[in-house]
């Protein structure tokens, strides 16, 4: 699997929880994964129920069979500071030029910068190396900006090595379009089996093959079990109601008859929505795009579900050489 | 229960969120005995205030309604389906709308939304109500101002300008700007009586209300200052510190940026120079008119943590603004007509049927032996149901077995009491995340809306919405 994993999607659509299933997923087998987060949401730090993270990488879980995995919340204030010391040794002027409210200049309002030390700081540990030569990190798990943005913000940095022609952005920029354009990374987009979503997906990728960034995989989340399908749920409308009730009854549900409507009612619902999540399936088939998919976690998505994610990624082929 | 209740609702980024709360969000269900009496709907919220949205909308006070809220959570939807009832009921609305879903803008009858109010077709209402709706283009907007704003010669130099060209394409916060920006154009027209506008989808909730004033500070600020008029700074004597510190700075910058793009800068901002005040002004006067009693604030959340999360922050943040909270619209709710039959209840009794425990009356065993599909599906059906694999195949075929009736019905019925305890689990979920909601803010007024089975498609569904947005009631089903 590539080493940069960018995992997007549309708001809602739990990108961040699928991150971290995927970053637990890979540390799997004693491997170290790094997660990043580039959206100051602190998302991250909610999902492992852990203080708000710092501006460091710092270990938030361990992954069965002795991984680990890191966190980072990057702060594209801090990274360009970091970045002005560490090639100009800018220490107090650093923070001349904050008062100034240059670097607020740099990291907001410059098109693009914020982007490219986002970007920038993830393809870093990407490469960084250990003393003895291996990689710091075995897999980088990006939870990037959302669908509609993605492409935009992957892509920033060849607008801005147009734009700041020379000098080390502009090389920095290019080296980031490096890793972003090969097959170091790969790019997944999370879906639910609804139509915006998998409409979102299905235009995200065009605008990711477009710009010609390598597309991964979409990832449908929150899929349901189809307990029940259209043909059974005519079937029990239709004269069934009586035995329904008798069996219920048997089982050991008093009040059955009350019951039968509000019940058939529900899987009516459910049967109309393994139909339209047809439909969506076969959207996103058309797409020609390989898929994950997770279950839907009914008690919400907390750690014990992360793993419960996790391995499901594991069996669908997540981590295998 | 204050512990929980506040669990994962801190707002800020802040270090004191949930720790001690460690493993204990949302794994007791299955275990939890609640009995019927524990089904949701009868406890928590039912003390807390209905949002009524048809007076509001039928306010003629009520000039804008701002919906806001997490990415996701149903807020342009919510703000088409308001225009759609405003305009039935009378009103001259206008939607603006700021990313809409290419199906959304279609079921107003409107294929591309140009940043130009289109009147939209078919509205019904004897009222003489009106609605048009657009949507917002950041680029055309800029555009626009700098036309509006500027000489022909001097328009033409920025709008060619490569810095303004990235500005105003997107950088964050040109989006949010430029959607205050076109809602006091909107405002300042006067040919709608109502505005309702949806808040751009930014990376946090904070960009909305924080971008406008960024840029205007950043227009404002010293550091613009520096760039736009080096010479005139230094020229004076008391300067002197200044012009080095900024030499320094543009120094770094060219070094950082390249030489170029800083001198694409330096040239915007001379060529702009007429202009900055007059987008401070504006910006503020937005700002202003967003804190005035006609404006009307809806966040727009679902039963979901994180978006109660970021509803709570909204609510915080606009009543440290000053902006008036009308309530929150709480889209996608599960409800039950079955509620008082429990999770656990409807799982065991699947479970004696799944396990063939239960022998029918009619003696429905028979069918079995004669079906080579039923053999197996019992325990496929219970094992979906309690870990759904999204690979177990669609358990369809038993129905079809129409000669193993009596089989068919147990099985059927398994499969109702293993969706309804799936239900019940989502329903008990959606509760403890809206109880968290409302024990920090009690006082907030709520309307329900039941979760649609499909996305929206014309009029008549936005109108649908609207019925369920202003029923304000629990959905039964």
């Amino acid at each position: 699997m590539s080493r940069l994993q960018v995992v997007s999607g549309k708001g809602g659509t739990g990108k961040t929880t699928v991150a971290a299933a995927l970053a637990l997923a890979l540390a799997t087998e004693g491997k170290r994964t790094l997660l990043v987060e580039v959206e100051g949401r602190q998302g991250i730090a909610q999902l492992f129920e852990t203080e708000a993270l710092p501006y460091e990488e710092r270990k938030i879980a361990v992954a069965p069979g002795g991984g680990e995995v890191y966190a980072l919340a990057i702060d594209a204030e801090r990274a360009l500071l970091d970045y002005l010391q560490m090639f100009y040794k800018l220490g107090s002027a650093g923070r001349a030029l904050k008062k100034l409210g240059a670097i607020d200049f740099a990291t907001t309002i410059a098109p693009g910068v914020r982007d490219v030390l986002l970007t920038g700081k993830a393809c870093e540990a990407v490469r960084r190396r250990e003393k003895h030569g291996g990689h710091t990190y075995d897999h980088v798990v990006m939870d990037a900006p959302p669908t509609g943005r993605i492409t935009r913000f992957l892509n920033v940095n060849d607008e801005v090595a147009g734009l700041a022609r020379i000098g080390p952005i502009h090389n920095q920029a290019q080296a980031v379009m490096r890793v972003l354009k090969s097959s170091e990374t790969a790019v997944h987009l999370v879906t639910l089996l609804e139509e915006m979503p998998v409409q979102e997906t299905a235009d995200g990728i065009a605008e990711l093959r477009d710009a010609e960034l390598p597309v991964g995989r979409v990832v449908v989340n929150m899929v349901r079990p189809h307990v029940l399908d259209e043909a059974a749920v005519r079937a029990a409308s239709g004269d069934h109601r009586e035995a329904i009730a008798r069996t219920l009854a048997s089982a050991g549900v008093t009040g059955g008859t009350t019951l039968v409507e509000p019940l058939l009612d529900q899987a009516a619902e459910h049967a109309r929505r393994v139909e339209l999540e047809r439909a969506q399936r076969a959207v996103l088939d058309g797409v020609g795009v390989p898929s994950f998919e997770l279950p839907f976690l009914g008690d919400g998505a907390d750690i014990a579900g992360l793993y419960r994610l996790a391995k499901e990624l594991r069996r669908q082929g997540v981590g295998d050489a | 229960m204050t512990e929980k209740a506040t669990e994962g609702l801190d707002t800020a980024p802040g270090p004191d969120d949930g720790g001690m709360t460690s493993g204990s969000s949302g794994r007791d269900t299955a275990a939890d005995p609640n009995g019927p009496d524990a089904a949701p709907g009868s406890s928590g919220l039912d003390a807390v205030p209905v949002l009524r949205l048809d007076p509001l909308i039928d306010d003629l006070g009520t000039r804008i309604i701002v919906c806001c809220g997490a990415g996701g959570v149903g807020k342009t939807t919510t703000a088409a389906a308001l225009g759609v009832r405003a305009a039935e009921r009378g009103r001259r609305v206008v939607v603006l709308t700021i990313d809409p879903a290419r199906r959304l803008a279609q079921s107003m009858g409107i294929d591309s939304l140009d940043n130009t109010p289109r009147k939209v077709a078919g509205i019904k209402g004897s009222d003489g109500g009106e609605l048009h709706a657009m949507m917002l283009d950041m680029k055309r907007t800029f555009d626009e101002i700098v036309e509006a704003h500027a000489d022909p010669e001097r328009a033409r130099a920025i709008l060619e300008n490569p810095f303004y060209q990235s500005l105003s394409a997107g950088f964050a916060g040109t989006q949010e700007y430029m959607a205050m920006e076109k809602l006091g154009q909107l405002r300042a027209r006067d040919e709608w009586d109502l505005i309702v506008v949806d808040t751009p989808p930014s990376r946090s909730a904070l960009d909305f209300l924080d971008a406008p004033k960024r840029l205007g500070s950043f227009l404002d600020g010293k550091f613009i200052k520096l760039l736009m008029a080096p010479a005139k700074v230094g020229g004076r004597a008391g300067m002197k510190f200044l012009n080095v510190g900024m030499s320094m700075m543009t120094g770094t910058l060219g070094k950082l940026l390249g030489g170029q793009f800083l001198k694409d800068v330096q040239t915007f901002v001379a060529a702009m120079d007429t202009m900055f005040g007059g987008f401070r002004t504006r910006a503020d006067a937005t700002y202003r008119l967003l804190q005035a009693p006609g404006t009307a604030f809806l966040v727009v959340a679902t039963p979901e943590r994180d978006a109660l999360r970021e509803a709570a922050y909204f609510v915080e943040r606009l009543a440290a603004e000053g902006m008036p909270l009308a309530g929150l619209v709480l889209n996608r709710v599960h409800g039950s007509g079955a509620a008082r039959l429990s999770a656990e209840r409807a799982r065991a009794a699947a479970e004696n049927l799944d396990e063939g425990r239960i022998v029918d009356q009619r003696g429905g065993k028979t069918g079995r032996s004669g079906s080579p599909t039923t053999e197996s599906e019992p325990s496929d059906l219970a094992t979906a149901a309690a870990t759904p694999v999204p690979e177990a195949a669609p358990t369809a075929e038993p129905a079809q077995e129409t000669d193993a009736d009596d089989v068919d019905v147990r099985h059927l019925t398994a499969g109702l009491l293993h969706l309804h305890a799936e239900r019940m689990r989502v329903l008990a979920r959606e509760q403890r995340t809206r109880d968290r909601f409302t024990a920090l803010h009690p006082e907030v007024a709520v309307t329900e809306v039941a979760a649609l089975p499909g996305d929206v498609h014309d009029l008549a569904g936005l109108r649908a919405i609207g019925d369920r947005l202003t029923t304000g009631g629990r959905p039964s089903a």
